[in-house]
């Protein structure tokens, strides 16, 4: 292989090579237009659209519509919604799920696989085919003094918990699969040497665990953040809804014109562009985790 | 990731599954019987909480479904629980003009995603496996889509697709009255128009997964075929295809998956009227909408919830003997 190598220069500049690029680059860009349509509209005033038409050359170019938007639906309100449950869901899942990866890929017993197709079955299953019972479930549960709403219904707790149960069955999966990597002498020779199986897992395997934890955090985050329908269910008032299903409220009541809508779900969008292109050999990585095994 | 062997004992596996109380019986083999009592509370613990969690949630409320199907009830006490039998399928299999479309649309669905953005994603996954320059920048541009919300990206093609304001009838002139073409209303058009965006979106995802499955190919299968003088496509067809069978198992599961959730791009687009009728959206519109009628929400449910079983158990069952095997 070396000796074919030497022979080629390292970019061999070929007609086929060209043309891949111009393909690539051409495909790129069409793949963009959408988003880049939706800038476009939102840097426009709507009187100009109106008058113009949205085909046209623009006069005016701004980010009014951007701060417009974020002003008029009090965004802020409702990025912190959305903190108050993605980080302790995403915290929550990875812990519990950590837990339950390390009891099935450490230990020996009968029900291990079991359990592991219970938690994974339970991921693949459509959000809708639980959703009524659910409803009704956080109906019924008062939590007096707890939840703003004295319920589980309409609150950010319910919310933490069915993304923390869900969300849980892929990433013990995935755990599962990666702690299995893990050297068995490892946690063997902490046994032997007396550790306790909380020591085991807090301070031995879960360390090792970092990338995978890391990648799956990334993933996490992003598709607690994105949720709409979860939140659409169980939570009534609008002021308690996080920033994804909140704007599906504001685009009916604030926003009177598109240009403002564009402006308003580009905005929504910004915190998840910002986690993948910091993040995103872990955004990646998590998702091919799960994906390549079986 | 591959499962590494862990030596499994099965007669060794004494200890009961988690959530019950941890045993006096002794483990006679492995490494089990250095567990003192109290580490095997904490591992009792550790797996029962989750998995209460998890089954308290997803499972009893899936069984729930199940029961609450075959009955009426408003919601309002448990007295009100009547048992039907089959009445609430009858009619949603006799009466209701919306089932049989919905039935339809999620097959559509599934049936569009996998013939068009998943050979899309393959092959754009071959041109950026081929270590070009800006590869990443290509990649990024493809899966953008990806990252963000349903919901938002319904709002992002509203605005091509709007009747008076949206791109396309601006470029083709047909944004004045008595010209529209409604892609948002018109029950022949919206669902090829929704689901144009959800194969955006879905290409990109595609492309990931098979660029990782990629990126698995043994390398020397590719020397091996080059010197035996095999064009690109015979050895993409001969060589690399078949080694991508695993990628093309998830593949398949994740597709089908994701055309039986749709939802969020219907519910924002035109909230499931009439061309885009989804399962999904019949089963939420029991419960947000005016009238709640559980016992009939919860048949949809049922329907919803076997057809994903067809896909969901063989899956499982093939990737889980694979593992006890491992």
């Amino acid at each position: 292989m070396s000796t074919l190598a030497l022979k080629k220069p390292k970019t061999p500049i070929r007609p086929a090579r060209i043309l891949l690029h111009l393909f690539l680059a051409g495909a790129a860009l069409a793949w963009l237009a959408p988003l880049l349509w939706a800038v476009y509209a939102a840097m426009r005033p709507y009187a100009e659209t109106s008058e113009k038409g949205y085909v046209s050359w623009p006069d005016t170019l701004n980010f009014d519509n951007f701060t417009n938007a974020y002003q008029q639906s009090d965004m802020t309100h409702y990025f912190v919604n959305t903190l108050v449950i993605a980080v302790p869901a995403v915290l929550l899942t990875l812990f519990l799920s950590s837990m339950v990866a390390f009891y099935v890929s450490r230990f020996d017993f009968r029900l291990n696989l079991a359990l592991l197709l219970v938690f994974t079955a339970g991921n693949l299953l459509p959000q809708q085919v639980i959703i009524t019972p659910l409803y009704r479930l956080y109906l019924l549960i008062d939590l007096p003094g707890i939840t703003m709403s004295g319920k589980l219904y309409d609150s950010a707790l319910g919310l933490v918990l069915i993304h923390v149960a869900f969300q849980s069955g892929f990433c013990a999966f995935v755990l599962s699969n990666y702690m299995r990597t893990l050297p068995h002498e490892l946690t063997e020779a902490a046994l032997v040497d007396g550790a306790s199986v909380w020591r085991m897992y807090w301070q031995i395997v879960l360390p090792l665990c970092r990338p995978a934890m890391a990648a799956l955090a990334t993933l996490l985050s992003i598709w607690i953040y994105n949720d709409f329908f979860w939140a659409l269910v169980l939570i009534s008032t609008g002021e308690n809804m996080p920033i994804t299903s909140a704007l599906n409220n504001l685009t009916g009541t604030y926003f009177t014109d598109p240009n403002l809508v564009a402006a308003g779900a580009l905005l929504t969008a910004i915190p998840t562009l910002i986690v993948y292109f910091v993040l995103q050999r872990q955004f990646v990585s998590g998702l091919t985790l799960g994906a390549n095994k079986g | 990731m591959s499962s590494e062997t862990t030596t499994k004992i099965p007669e060794a596996a004494t200890v009961p599954p988690p959530g019950a109380a941890t045993p006096k019986r002794r483990v006679p083999q492995g490494h089990q019987r250095l567990l003192t009592r109290r580490d095997r509370l904490t591992l009792g613990l550790m797996a029962g909480l989750p998995t209460i969690l998890h089954i308290a949630l997803v499972w009893v409320t899936a069984l729930a479904s199940i029961a609450l199907a075959f009955t009426t009830w408003d919601g309002i006490g448990f007295d009100s629980i009547q048992w039907v039998g089959l009445q609430n399928f009858k009619e949603l299999f006799e009466q209701n003009p919306q089932f049989w479309p919905a039935v339809q649309h999620n097959v559509i669905w599934f049936a569009v995603l996998i013939v068009i953005p998943t050979p899309l994603g393959l092959f754009l996954a071959v041109q950026l496996d081929k270590k070009i320059r800006f590869s990443r920048v290509y990649q990024t541009a493809f899966f953008l889509p990806v990252v963000m919300s349903m919901a938002v990206i319904g709002f992002v093609w509203q605005l091509i697709y709007n009747p008076d304001t949206g791109l396309i009838n601006s470029l083709i002139g047909a944004n004045e009255p008595g010209k529209y073409i409604d892609w948002i209303g018109d029950p022949d058009l919206n669902l090829w128009a929704i689901l144009i965006a959800a194969s955006w979106r879905h290409a990109g995802y595609m492309m990931i997964l098979y660029l990782a499955g990629l990126k698995g190919v043994d390398p020397s299968l590719r020397e091996a075929s080059a010197l035996d003088g095999a064009s690109e496509w015979q050895t993409f067809k001969n060589v690399i295809f078949p080694t991508l069978r695993p990628t093309n198992t998830v593949v398949l599961v994740v597709t089908i998956i994701e055309a039986l959730r749709a939802f969020d791009l219907v519910y924002v687009f035109n909230g499931g009227a009439e061309g885009t009728e989804l399962l999904s959206i019949l089963v939420t519109s029991n419960i947000i909408g005016e009238s709640s009628r559980i016992g009939y929400g919860s048949a949809i449910a049922v329907v919803l919830l076997l057809i994903s079983l067809v896909v969901i158990v063989p899956y499982l069952v093939a990737t889980f003997r694979k593992e006890r095997r491992a």
